[in-house]
């Protein structure tokens, strides 16, 4: 992948700035029909999932208070897993969107709601709502393409230490939600500055440490000691519930932009972007994950990443009825809906982080003949200076522009 | 969800501060939930919950207005006859929060309390409750309020003036003050018929216990206040206390401040909710005091940043939830789709700086 405005075949090109604005206009209507009948039935569904996620969770937590019966760690594990799903994508991620923010509800709103999730909901939005969904795929400007940790793009030059990529991206997805919470807290940027001792920040992270403080004393401690002499196995159960969900959150969300063929932008094209503009680096800046109701549920929606990206607030319960709306609309404008099952998906965007962990054309150019030689290629690149690595890149460019 | 939600005092300080304790002990295992989110979904009326009630019966007074019986959550004080009360209802999945005048028996029996609504047009929230709520519905309550009440020494005679609705609070008055001995009521309404409570005042008219001049303005015209004063000729010897649109107590005042009884008059004005939508307005951010002259293609973000006020913003397309403050009072248009957002004082109604122009005047706290 390299940025739209990069590549050889863009895929915008045949586009004038007139459909570009006709797209616009299109999406602005699909937008109000969905406005003009959000109503009675949407309430009931957000409320019916709270309720259904109370009491998985409660019920979970009572039967893991048993935890040291196999079957009811199974079990309660299992509830557990599900409720925290649930509660981070279905319920949380949308309300602090504000989608349900029409209701009136103080209870269901985005300026109330808090979450269990390692980052305080506030300093979530501001990283998400307003930078990530703002500036969506733009390099340089949207962190989250990698979380400021990964090499996302092949204009990035290659570094030796990107090598260990797809290890610190399978630990940043096992403790996603403290990834998530440092990123927020732009912990990296922070401490390259030496800004630690900002009063803001502190302010910052003080609140992200009592948030993680009141979430730890629950699953690893409060909990664990109620359930007296499971004490251990409940905590491993607690541990588990928030590692699945950590792993699932983390692969719904690389399928939401990170899969192979999903556009990345340059930052000056945004400057002056139209409304027109700006969706259709939504549209190609995301990917969807295809599948049951049941699975729509538990990626909270976010299997309609590109109806989510268009309108992130409007109830997520009905990006399913506008998706074929959606899709019409990319068929007519021969643009590329990306969907695909979500095995597929998150295979694609781990494929890319390996592929990115390595130098540009390396993959492509080695098969299983030339491995050995390829290795100590690698090898010398991660080793050599400078002048090796600008040498063995030009020849596996070539190499994989031969293959 | 959060302890941002205000929480209506207790009546009984002790066991509260007792139950606030086991609270924020409990709170240590429901984090980042509240355990009055699980309690709700066992007991939404209990000790200790935020002010609601249920609908247990609903009875039509006339074609246009019904009285709701409502069973109040245990924290429901008293309220004093003549009072009102907000009440929030979901009307087509939105809050929304109306006052309306108490009609109950102070000692109801089953410690139900009553509102009686009239439907007017186009008023979605009357036209909700008297029309399409079913016993059963949860609604939101705040503490009953108001100065509209007789004093603690009852006057020995007492003239009400009414008309539509305003009824309801002297039925209210009345149906807990049997020790009014001498009481006037002249009421206004279209036809016999749209007359709520039609039948109790004639009722109370025939047992003696009031005289009752009902005034049908359909055949017969308005009342003017000559024309009470007219009908009830010891008008200065009474305590009056009215209550109807805006116009008639204008008159009303006028007159008895030139009859030189202005001390004498009680009136309670329910200012219509209905807000008229125009372009642009004065915007006037009630916690810093600044006031600024917004247009109406202008959204009310870059507008008071332009004046100088700090305000909170984030995407500045409508998209981040950023920027959202309460508007307490007033009318925004949605410069997106035009759509107009309208607050009633005490509502609160979040709204989206950044693609929300002006649409009248508007109070925002901030």
């Amino acid at each position: 992948m390299t940025v739209l405005q990069k590549k050889a075949d863009n895929p915008i090109e045949h586009l004038t700035s007139e459909d570009i604005e006709l797209i616009g206009k299109e999406l602005d209507d699909i937008r109000q029909s969905v406005i003009d009948t959000r109503g009675e039935s949407d309430a009931r569904y957000i409320r019916k999932v709270i309720d259904v996620h109370r009491k998985i969770e409660l019920g979970s937590r009572a039967v893991l208070l048993a935890s040291g019966f196999p079957p009811a760690w199974v079990v309660g594990t299992i509830g557990l897993s599900v409720a925290k799903i649930l509660e981070n994508m279905e319920i949380g991620h949308n309300i602090l969107h504000g989608q349900w923010d029409w209701m009136r509800d103080p209870k269901i709103h985005s300026t109330t709601w808090e979450w269990d999730m390692a980052s305080p909901a506030e300093q979530w939005k501001h990283s998400h709502n307003e930078l990530h969904h703002t500036y969506t795929n733009v390099v340089g400007k949207d962190n989250d393409l990698g979380y400021g940790i990964m090499r996302v793009d092949e204009d990035q030059p290659w570094q030796p230490f990107h090598l260990g990529q797809p290890i610190w991206s399978f630990i940043n997805a096992c403790f996603f939600e403290y990834g998530i919470a440092a990123y927020d807290l732009e912990l990296g940027g922070v401490i390259a500055r030496k800004q630690t001792g900002d009063p803001e920040f502190r302010a910052r992270a003080k609140a992200v440490l009592r948030k993680i403080g009141a979430q730890v004393r629950k699953d690893y401690l409060i909990h664990p000691l109620l359930s007296g002499p499971n004490f251990l196995s409940t905590l491993a159960a607690n541990f588990t519930a928030n590692l699945v969900r950590n792993l699932w959150s983390n692969s719904v969300i690389l399928c939401g932009h990170f899969p192979e063929g999903v556009e990345t932008f340059e930052k000056k094209s945004i400057d002056g972007e139209t409304r027109g503009e700006w969706y259709l680096r939504q549209m190609l800046g995301s990917a969807n994950i295809s599948g049951s109701k049941a699975m729509h549920i538990m990626t909270g929606n976010l299997s309609h990443q590109i109806e989510h990206h268009l309108f992130p607030d409007l109830p997520s319960n009905r990006y399913a009825e506008i998706a074929p709306k959606i899709r019409d609309l990319f068929d007519r404008y021969g643009l590329n809906y990306h969907t695909a099952p979500l095995p597929q998906q998150v295979g694609s965007a781990w494929h890319k982080i390996i592929r990115l962990s390595l130098p540009n054309g390396w993959l492509d150019a080695t098969n299983r003949k030339n491995l050995p030689s390829q290795l100590v290629k690698l090898y010398k690149a991660t080793t050599g200076d400078r002048r090796t690595r600008r040498r063995l890149q030009a020849e596996w460019t070539a190499a994989a522009a031969a293959a | 969800m959060t302890a941002t939600v205000p929480r209506p005092p207790s009546a009984r300080p002790t066991l509260s501060a007792l139950r606030d304790r086991a609270m924020r002990l409990a709170e240590l295992v429901t984090t980042p939930l509240l355990p009055a989110d699980y309690l709700d979904m066992v007991n939404p009326l209990r000790a200790g919950a935020d002010l609601r009630g249920r609908v247990v019966a609903v009875h039509r007074e006339t074609r246009d207005a019904a009285t709701l019986v409502i069973r109040p959550g245990a924290d429901w004080q008293r309220h004093v006859p003549g009072q009102w009360v907000r009440i929030g209802v979901d009307v087509d999945g939105v809050r929304m929060w109306r006052a309306y005048s108490l009609t109950s028996h102070l000692d109801r029996p089953d410690g139900c309390i009553s509102i009686t609504v009239k439907a007017i047009p186009g008023g979605k929230v009357s036209n909700h409750l008297v029309h399409r709520t079913q016993p059963g519905t949860l609604v939101h309550l705040d503490q009953a309020t108001g100065e509209f009440v007789l004093p603690a020494h009852a006057p020995a005679k007492v003239l009400f003036v009414t008309a539509g609705s305003g009824i309801t609070p002297v039925m209210g008055i009345l149906r807990n003050h049997d020790e009014l001995a001498d009481v006037v009521v002249v009421h206004s309404a279209p036809t016999p018929e749209d007359v709520v409570f039609g039948a109790d005042l004639r009722e109370l008219a025939a047992a003696g216990r009031i005289r009752l001049v009902e005034q049908h303005t359909d055949s017969a015209g308005m009342l003017d206040a000559a024309a009470i004063a007219a009908l009830v000729p010891d008008l200065a010897e009474r305590a009056t206390w009215a209550c109807g649109p805006v116009g008639m107590l204008e008159a009303l005042e006028e007159h008895w401040s030139a009859a030189g009884i202005a001390d004498r008059l009680f009136t309670e004005r329910f200012r219509p909710t209905v807000v008229v939508a125009g372009e642009g307005g004065t915007v006037t951010f009630t916690k810093g005091g600044t006031s600024i002259e917004a247009d109406g293609a202008t959204p009310i973000l870059d507008a008071a940043e332009e004046a100088g006020v700090l305000m909170p913003s984030g995407c500045r397309m409508g998209i981040c939830y950023g920027c959202v403050l309460p508007l307490r009072e007033g009318a925004v248009r949605d410069l997106r789709n035009g759509e107009v957002t309208t607050a009633a004082p005490g509502d609160g109604v979040l709204i989206q700086t950044c693609i929300s122009a002006a649409a009248g005047a508007c109070d925002i706290d901030h």
